[in-house]
């Protein structure tokens, strides 16, 4: 495998993020072309149908497929093509679009992240009882799985998450584009009902709607789009072993965050994450999984994740800033946007348009989702030229 | 000799206060109505109870011995589907299993009981399972909702080593409209009590035990005890006397206050109960009752001492716990409008229950021929050794396990909520994620020995649908 295929060779030259929310008054068109014009603008792009060549779209709960985006943005005659990769789905689009370029066939491509599960009348995920097995299928019983054996090994306990959830609605209220705009204190979380142990109402991220678009170019033809450009160092994607089956599972980590730090680090030609790293935007659909990336991804050492945690090593001017725009936690989590969200906030912090939560001199940024089981991994790392 | 060569019983965890019915409180301790009675959990039905019953029985017996399983019920959840095969499947006894069910009367387990024995006596199967179990459901707050209770019990029935042998029985048939339920009924109903006991029951019942005495030759003394069906917790005494017994001493405690009338299970029950204390030589009286009644001799052997370490009626009596709430009793039934109704939807899939009744229903787990590693559910490709195709079947319900995690879910929805979710280590090394049943967040622990029980996983459909749940080692 040639790891160094992807590295530099593909810049993201516009960006565009519709307002995350319980967007009752917007359809799925509505979000998708908010972001997407907002990345032509971002690109200079006016003629789209001209300029974009490749559609490449992530959603999860889509109602109409390829077409929902082909006929909000009028982009016919040219592929349109969707992705599903559970929680990575909208990375994982980003990575269809990088590669698309990487080979050489496109110069310029469009990818697009969205959902809007609040249409459909749940406040949380809906229960699939297709079978016996397996069941309960609720994805804070899963993300749950690791809690009580890695509370025992190391020492941590619900203190040490509630103040992930702390430090996420903090840089939310500093984000335009947030869902929940509200400071809250270790004692909130604590005092809030339980959904599933650990996990109390602000350990878990809320489903929301929204949609968040990238425009991707060649390296080479970059500088005619803008001057400030990000470069795409690597994108990543794992399966693991489903943890509820895996034999040798030791419930003190997530394998699929393993696996793909590795490809992503070996892409990027990191090999010291924590002192390379300048910001990361990880998936924090519940705080435990925040806490379980620091580690897994090599930010800290197995177990030491809770001392980090109290010394603010991930706070907005910590040495390593995690969730700088206030993560899922304050944005919700329409699945398939996302990824793409994430890069979003990157993008904007390595061109030092972040407002008020602005990382100081940030020039390597990376995002993370974990979905699934969870079974899968997305990673990317981007950085200015 | 042909007779009962082991038994098992099951009693549901829950125990329901009858001052929990009374509505608790002063009304309860005013009338003095102390005592409670047994009631399945939730995910329990007659279903699931005979399994735990029949694995009680066959615990440490070779299963491939078993050539029919004899099911008796009145509470069974189909009309058109039998519930003998599913207690097979669940059993993992063999395919050409002889499975036949026994429903409509409470007296449809000893009846069961007699033909299971008739067949090994001529010679059509040399080992047969019984097993009955019943869950009615009694109207709430109605009089006959304090007498009814929930249970099972199993009886294997061979011809080597015998701890039991039954010499002698008589069969009385009646017609009478006294207790009685349609499909379209969910609640039994029950004509005028005084009426039911002089006319139905306790006429009967001493027709059958004088019919039985005469026919043996035996009188009253000759029995150690007698197991009588009772409607209630008086009514079993007046046939007693009748039929010449000392109602105080020579009659097996029909435990109203503790269990209650477990219908089609409870001279089964009874009878388990008496065993466990029978002394080799002596003889029991087996009375039970329902459109008739019918009597037997039940003589006990020396191997009765075997089967003292079994799961039957006093190991259940100790494990107890409280269900205080009647609302949440209610809800467990259905009986309580809920926001979703577990009931709706269109149900499993029948193909996907089709190819996963190994996995789900007898629970089978795979175990790689090359690498030895053990896994769940079944794999095509070793999770280990990445061998393709080349695994044994291996059976994990008699097994037990540990935690090794878990989580308390408020948002999964349950009658009983938090759900206790797990990730069980099946001894072996196979991990399942299971529920956790008839038990309480505070004893969960990691390393925690669980074992497995047949449970309804959920109702979607409207029909029971079944999987399998770990419980503490009690």
């Amino acid at each position: 495998m040639n790891h160094d295929a992807i590295r530099d060779k593909v810049a993201i030259v516009g960006m565009g993020c519709c307002k995350f929310g319980e967007n009752w008054d917007k359809s799925p068109e509505d979000m998708i072309v908010e972001a997407a014009f907002e990345a032509y603008e971002d690109a200079g792009i006016d003629k789209p149908q001209e300029q974009i060549e490749a559609v490449f779209c992530g959603a999860v709960y889509p109602s109409k497929g390829t077409a929902e985006v082909a006929d909000a943005l009028k982009l016919f005659g040219k592929p349109v093509s969707m992705t599903q990769n559970y929680c990575a789905t909208g990375t994982d689009a980003f990575r269809f679009g990088v590669f698309s370029i990487a080979c050489g066939l496109y110069d310029t491509v469009l990818v697009v992240g969205f959902d809007k599960p609040k249409d459909r009348g749940v406040s949380g995920p809906s229960a699939v009882t297709a079978g016996v097995r397996g069941l309960p299928m609720t994805p804070a019983g899963w993300f749950s799985l690791c809690a009580a054996k890695y509370f025992e090994t190391y020492g941590a306990g619900r203190e040490d998450l509630a103040k992930i959830a702390v430090k996420n609605h903090h840089n939310g209220t500093l984000a335009p584009k947030s869902m929940l705009k509200k400071e809250i204190t270790v004692d909130d979380v604590l005092k809030a009902p339980l959904i599933s142990w650990p996990f109390g109402l602000y350990d878990c991220c809320a489903q929301s709607d929204g949609a968040a678009v990238a425009v991707l170019t060649k390296r080479e033809l970059a500088k005619s789009f803008r001057d400030d450009y990000v470069l795409v160092k690597a994108v990543a994607i794992a399966l693991a072993e489903n943890p509820q089956s895996d034999p040798s599972f030791d419930f003190l980590r997530w394998k699929p965050n393993v696996y793909a730090a590795q490809q992503a680090y070996k892409q990027a030609g990191i090999s010291n994450p924590f002192k390379e790293i300048d910001i990361a935007q990880v998936h924090d659909c519940f705080t435990l999984t925040e806490l379980l990336t620091y580690e897994d991804l090599g930010f800290c050492e197995k177990g030491s994740a809770k001392d980090h945690i109290a010394s603010g090593t991930f706070a907005l001017d910590g040495e390593l800033p995690v969730n700088t725009d206030g993560g899922l936690k304050t944005f919700g989590h329409p699945t398939g946007a996302t990824g793409v969200r994430m890069l979003y906030e990157n993008y904007k912090q390595l061109q030092g348009k972040a407002g008020q939560r602005q990382v100081k001199n940030a020039t390597l940024a990376l995002s993370h989702n974990l979905g699934g089981a969870p079974q899968t991994c997305g990673m990317t790392i981007i950085g200015t030229p | 000799m042909v007779g009962i060569t082991s038994y098992g019983a099951y009693i549901p965890m829950f125990r329901l206060p009858f001052a929990a019915i009374a509505g608790g409180g002063r009304k309860a301790a005013a009338s003095g109505s102390g005592g409670e009675k047994a009631v399945a959990n939730f995910d329990e039905d007659c279903v699931t109870m005979a399994v735990a019953a029949a694995m009680n029985c066959l615990e440490g017996l070779d299963r491939a011995g078993v050539d029919g399983v004899l099911f008796a019920s009145t509470s069974y959840a189909y009309k058109e589907k039998q519930a003998a095969s599913i207690v097979a499947k669940a059993l993992d006894l063999r395919r050409d299993v002889v499975t036949a069910d026994f429903a409509d009367s409470l007296r449809a387990g000893t009846t069961a009981l007699r033909a299971a024995i008739d067949s090994v006596k001529a010679g059509s199967a040399r080992t047969v399972l019984v097993v009955a179990s019943d869950c009615r459901l009694a109207a709430p707050r109605s009089a006959l909702e304090r007498n009814i209770g929930d249970g099972a019990a199993a009886f294997l029935i061979g011809t080597t080593d015998a701890a039991a042998s039954i010499e002698h029985h008589h069969f009385i048939a009646d017609e009478i409209i006294d207790v009685w339920r349609t499909d379209a009924q969910p609640f039994v109903r029950s004509w005028e009590d005084r009426f039911v006991v002089e006319h139905g029951y306790a006429h009967s019942l001493t027709e059958a035990v004088k019919g039985l005495l005469q026919k043996s030759g035996l009188s009253p003394k000759d029995f150690t005890k007698a197991v009588l069906y009772s409607p209630d917790g008086r009514s079993y005494a007046g046939v007693a006397r009748a039929a010449g017994f000392d109602a105080k001493t020579q009659v097996q405690d029909p435990l109203f206050g503790k269990v209650g009338n477990t219908g089609a299970a409870f001279a089964p029950m009874l009878l388990v109960a008496a065993l466990e204390e029978a002394k080799p030589g002596s003889k029991l009286l087996l009375a039970s009752y329902g459109d008739g009644a019918e009597a037997f001799v039940v003589a006990v052997t020396e191997p009765i001492g075997k089967l003292r370490g079994k799961r039957g009626m006093s190991w259940h009596l100790q494990r107890r716990a409280e269900l205080g709430d009647y609302d949440k009793y209610l809800s467990f039934r259905n009986l309580q409008p809920t926001e979703f109704d577990r009931r709706a939807g269109q149900g499993v899939s029948a193909t996907v229950h089709f190819r996963d009744r190994s996995e789900d229903i007898s629970f089978h787990g795979h175990k790689c021929r090359k690498c030895g590693t053990e896994q769940f559910p079944f794999q095509r490709v070793c999770f280990k050794c990445f061998a393709r195709d080349d695994f044994d079947e291996i059976r994990l319900s008699d097994r037990h396990g540990k935690l090794m995690s878990f989580t308390f879910d408020f948002f999964a929805g349950s009658p009983d909520p938090p759900l206790i979710v797990t990730t069980t280590e099946v001894d072996g090394g196979a991990r399942v994620y299971l529920q956790m049943t008839d038990a309480s967040p505070k004893e969960v622990k990691l390393e925690l020995p669980v074992e497995f029980t047949f449970r309804k996983i959920h109702e979607y459909g409207g029909t029971p649908n079944y999987f399998w749940k770990c419980t503490p080692v009690r």
